[in-house]
């Protein structure tokens, strides 16, 4: 009935690599908690601060929409490329995904390249999501080339550190540890770690906190969009990030 | 191979002629995953050199990886993907790959084709994992314990589809700890046990053609000299070995006579038979020879 007669072959890179991103993604948004945690939560976040700033004093120099889209973008962005990925990695390595995908034609550049467009592929219907969710709120970013830049540079050098920490979290711990860890960080990082609101209103702790790459993100998010400057020390800060995450992820990483 | 102080696998001499079916029996933790992801690159052997296709699985990986094929012993996919889903993206890594719906449908995966996996049942699981080792149309398989926890009906699917990927040119290595499936299945067999190599050989050469073995179980313990003993009343040409405190087997010269010289040893020494046997020598009794331990 079928002929079995050897015909070896791998398919080729890129569309190795399209296959895999589209699967991960598709896995990804499937997923009830992950979606939660990609699309869901930072919608609530954002209607909640833009509606609570019209009853409270904040220390922000911005209409509150125009200084909390950028931020909720920030989160977004943090929860699908550290805490979603760290997550999903957890589980392949923990139901040997990773195991059996590396015994087939993909090589682990692809794997990681699949990821990372994955993790992409994610972010941009986040953007349009929660973008046009500010719009009806009211929103009015810069327009100009410098905020454009500005703004996308940041998303792509965080999604560097974010995803770098991610899986470094994801390649030493057990999966249900990597969860809760994961999990726990995002929820800190979301209430302190100065991405939704500005480092200017956590007082003092505002110092340290822009040094994190949650407050980078944020900052250098709101630099961008709000006053249309590419905030290099945000960059700068979230570059060193990715090298620290990237070369502890290189050391420690188990693949099974 | 050594795992800190442990050798898993220790001075293992074996190969693998192509197009046949090759089993590497042995007991649980005698060595076989280990040997079998040695030569699917998962694992650098300490000492001595394997090659798969003539090529090293550690420095060739990405030449190597798409010729073979790899069933895993357990997981190996999403918990949240089809099972369907998950093949075709096996396949989708392939150049050539097989229809997938034929190959599904060859393992009975047709019904299961939009489960999730973490609702597959572990024989659905089992078959998924076959199916995604032989998509590629790969030169070799391995399948590490193919028929763990299969019913019989998909066990013989399986044994099924083992044998036409061998007429069809593929070369498949299994292990398993089943005696009756290396039997059945498989052209050579590698006995092995705690890392080393005890037997290699076809069906036949191991268990010897038709000599025959004689078990004896007995309804309390034997007396204390009881192998000895019973050697001594049945003299030369044959082989007595003890199991356990209530059962011997007895090789060589297994004949009726030999039968009735055992049924007098046992009147003789007051001992009750609860089954008194002769049958083929099969895999589990060389095992026994070689080891002085029951297969499983």
């Amino acid at each position: 009935m079928s002929d079995f007669t050897p015909r070896p072959g791998a398919a080729p890179f890129l569309s190795q690599v399209r296959v895999q991103a589209a699967m991960e993604a598709k896995l990804m948004l499937r997923n009830g908690e992950q979606l939660l945690l990609a699309i869901v939560i930072p919608l609530i976040v954002l209607v909640g601060v833009v509606e609570a700033a019209k009853h409270l004093t904040l220390h922000i120099s911005h209409r509150p929409v125009d200084e909390f889209t950028p931020g909720v973008i920030a989160l977004a962005i943090m929860s699908t490329a550290f805490t979603s990925l760290a997550i999903a990695t957890g589980f392949e390595r923990r139901y040997g995904v990773i195991k059996r995908l590396g015994a087939s034609p993909l090589s682990r550049t692809g794997l990681l390249l699949g990821k990372v467009v994955a993790l992409v592929l994610v972010e941009v219907l986040q953007i349009v999501v929660v973008g046009s969710a500010g719009l009806l709120l009211g929103w009015s970013p810069q327009t100009c080339l410098a905020a454009f830049a500005g703004s996308l540079l940041t998303v792509v050098i965080a999604t560097a550190a974010f995803g770098a920490l991610g899986l470094l979290i994801a390649g030493v711990l057990r999966a249900e540890a990597t969860l809760a860890a994961a999990n726990l960080i995002y929820l800190l990082l979301m209430a302190g770690g100065a991405v939704v609101l500005p480092t200017s209103s956590y007082g003092a702790f505002g110092h340290i906190a822009r040094w994190l790459p949650s407050g980078a993100l944020g900052n250098g998010m709101r630099d961008a969009l709000i006053n249309g400057h590419v905030d290099w020390t945000s960059l700068m800060v979230l570059a060193c990030w990715a090298a620290l995450g990237a070369t502890l992820t290189a050391r420690t990483f188990q693949w099974e | 191979m050594r795992y800190g102080e442990k050798t898993a696998v220790d001075g293992l001499d074996l190969n693998v002629d192509r197009h046949t079916i090759t089993a590497v029996l042995g007991p649980n933790g005698a060595g076989k995953t280990t040997t079998l992801e040695t030569c699917e690159g998962y694992r650098r052997p300490h000492e001595g050199t394997v090659r798969v296709l003539g090529l090293d699985p550690m420095a060739q990986r990405s030449d190597l990886l798409p010729r073979i094929g790899v069933m895993l012993q357990s997981g190996g996919a999403w918990s949240g993907v089809r099972a369907m889903e998950m093949l075709r993206h096996i396949a989708a890594l392939h150049a050539h790959p097989l229809d997938v719906d034929l190959l599904a449908e060859r393992l009975g995966l047709g019904d299961c084709g939009r489960t999730p996996y973490r609702r597959l049942s572990g024989g659905q699981q089992q078959r998924l994992s076959l199916a995604m080792a032989v998509v590629g149309r790969p030169q070799i398989v391995f399948v590490d314990e193919p028929t763990a926890g299969m019913d019989p009906q998909a066990r013989r699917t399986t044994w099924e589809l083992l044998r036409e990927l061998r007429d069809n040119g593929v070369t498949v290595v299994l292990t398993t700890h089943y005696m009756d499936e290396a039997e059945q299945l498989a052209d050579h067999i590698h006995i092995i046990d705690r890392g080393r190599m005890l037997a290699s050989g076809t069906p036949v050469q191991l268990t010897r053609g038709n000599s025959a073995t004689i078990r004896l179980v007995v309804t309390k313990p034997f007396p204390d000299d009881a192998p000895a003993s019973l050697q001594v009343a049945l003299g030369e040409g044959v082989d007595v070995r003890a199991v356990d405190e209530r059962s011997l087997v007895i090789t060589g010269t297994a004949d009726s006579t030999t039968l009735a010289k055992v049924s007098a040893w046992c009147e003789a020494n007051g001992v009750l038979p609860e089954s008194l046997n002769l049958g083929q020598r099969n895999l589990e009794d060389v095992f026994l020879e070689l080891t002085g331990r029951g297969l499983s």
